[in-house]
């Protein structure tokens, strides 16, 4: 675990470790957390790993991920494993699981889809066709989502 | 539920269920003989995008089985006043037993089928489907040649934006066909429609050029180019007018090749075939009658007898 003394141990909060090598920014993207917030968050990249060969590491203090915030998680770092920290102590571990439909995270990419229009009220849908290689297509016009921007799309 | 809104809705068995269901219905569908399998029910016609065979087709088909039929377009409509489709699909939903949707906006079907409970058919949405003309291109196709099974289709034209061909290449791979794919760089298939294709195991061939497969083909599919679907008119004159099929062409085809348009047609497709056996795409106009007939008794559960007369 040398790596994870690159940064220091967290009171209360989340670790996520094993974030894709380059990925962090966009983890905190899509967490939401990178813009507008206070508290402290610390970020390793491109460190040595056994699993995985390179990887990130992201610590967010006195933040506890809920379920719908690893969904999103989902989209970009499917394998990473997250804690949660109370008190110095690993409280709680979560995984991250893929289901088989995001609902209301992400907006269908494509101009001319139907769920463009912002007063249509039923919930944005897509459906996850496979994850390895990840392939996410709108349930409801059936398009192609490029995973890599699905950030620019997060409702 | 009997939605209608890809053509993956349907089995290898129901396709040819409704096909032979179609074929009962024929004589229905001439006015030779009345059969009011549907006589009470109503169907919605909604057209928010323009149509005109396909909503009368599927008006005759409705009033030639005894049932009624409503016409919404959006011109003069609430939707021109900004109703959501949401809201559209609910007063729908309380009016009639069935609709059929037409929408500029892909995913308007399956938006519609999530949003009422009645079953909807989707009679295209922008450029992604439109399964019902795929029913009646596979009826005219089986009318011709009498199977599905391992023919060569040639389509030709708008690939990009033509959902014709999207919903027909999906359909006729999974009889065995083998695709020649013929359009100009900038309107081919879309990539995820010919990896979709060719992960089923699709024996496909694309090409710009539309002369050397027309004499092994046993179909060919010709499309417009829709000038509507193009964002600026530089784009669209580059490409227009890029193929025309002409009698002349037709020398050395199969003597059963058939030549198939969803039609309106433009230019690509010269008034000198209509004269030739080839021609297929006014008959093939018709059968949109009795096929869509068999899809509107299979929405609402009814039966059609094996038998009529």
């Amino acid at each position: 675990m040398s790596e994870m003394r690159r940064v220091t141990a967290i009171c209360n909060g989340t670790a996520i470790d094993h974030i894709p090598s380059g990925n962090a920014l966009q983890v905190l993207k899509m967490l939401r957390l990178d813009v507008g917030r206070s508290n402290p968050i610390s970020m390793v990249m491109n460190v040595p790993s056994g699993k995985m060969g390179r990887k990130d590491v992201l610590k967010i203090e006195d933040r506890e991920l809920n379920q719908e915030e690893l969904d999103r998680l989902a989209l970009i770092a499917p394998k990473a494993s997250v804690a949660i920290i109370r008190n110095y102590r690993v409280a709680e571990k979560r995984t991250i699981e893929l289901g088989s439909e995001l609902v209301n995270i992400v907006r269908c990419s494509f101009s001319n889809c139907i769920t463009q229009n912002s007063r249509e009220p039923l919930p944005h849908k897509l459906k996850i066709i496979s994850s390895e290689p990840m392939e996410i297509r709108c349930s409801y016009c059936g398009r192609h989502q490029n995973v890599d921007e699905m950030v620019e799309f997060i409702i | 539920m009997g939605d209608l809104i890809t053509m993956d809705d349907l089995t290898n068995e129901e396709i040819l269920q409704i096909l032979d269901d179609a074929n009962i219905l024929l004589p229905v569908a001439r006015g030779e003989l009345y059969l009011p399998l549907l006589q009470g029910k109503v169907l919605g016609n909604l057209f928010f995008e323009n149509s005109t065979r396909t909503r009368m087709s599927f008006e005759t088909a409705m009033k030639r089985l005894g049932g009624e039929v409503l016409n919404l377009s959006s011109i003069g409509s609430s939707v021109a006043k900004g109703e959501t489709l949401y809201d559209t699909m609910q007063m729908v939903d309380g009016y009639s037993d069935i609709a059929v949707i037409r929408h500029p906006n892909q995913g308007a079907a399956q938006y519609s089928a999530d949003a009422v409970d009645i079953p909807i058919l989707n009679a295209g949405d922008g450029a992604g489907n439109h399964p019902t003309q795929t029913m009646l291109d596979l009826f005219t196709i089986r009318e011709a040649h009498g199977t599905l099974e391992g023919l060569n289709v040639m389509m030709v034209g708008d690939l990009r934006y033509g959902r014709t061909t999207h919903s027909l290449s999906h359909a006729l791979m999974r009889f065995g066909a083998k695709l020649t794919l013929v359009s100009p760089k900038s309107l081919k298939m879309p990539t995820e429609i010919v990896s979709d294709l060719k992960s089923h195991g699709g024996d496909i061939n694309e090409t710009i050029d539309m002369a050397s497969s027309i004499d092994s083909a046993d179909v060919i599919y010709m499309t417009r180019i829709q000038k509507e679907r193009f964002p600026d008119e530089e784009e669209y004159n580059k490409v227009a007018g890029i193929y025309k099929l002409t009698a002349g062409d037709l020398g050395n085809a199969k003597s059963g090749m058939i030549v198939m348009h969803p039609l309106p047609r433009v230019n690509e497709l010269d008034s000198s075939v209509d004269s030739t056996k080839h021609a297929k795409y006014f008959q093939q106009a018709f059968n949109g009658v009795p096929t869509r007939m068999a899809l509107l008794c299979r929405g609402l559960s009814v039966n059609v007898p094996r038998k009529v007369k």
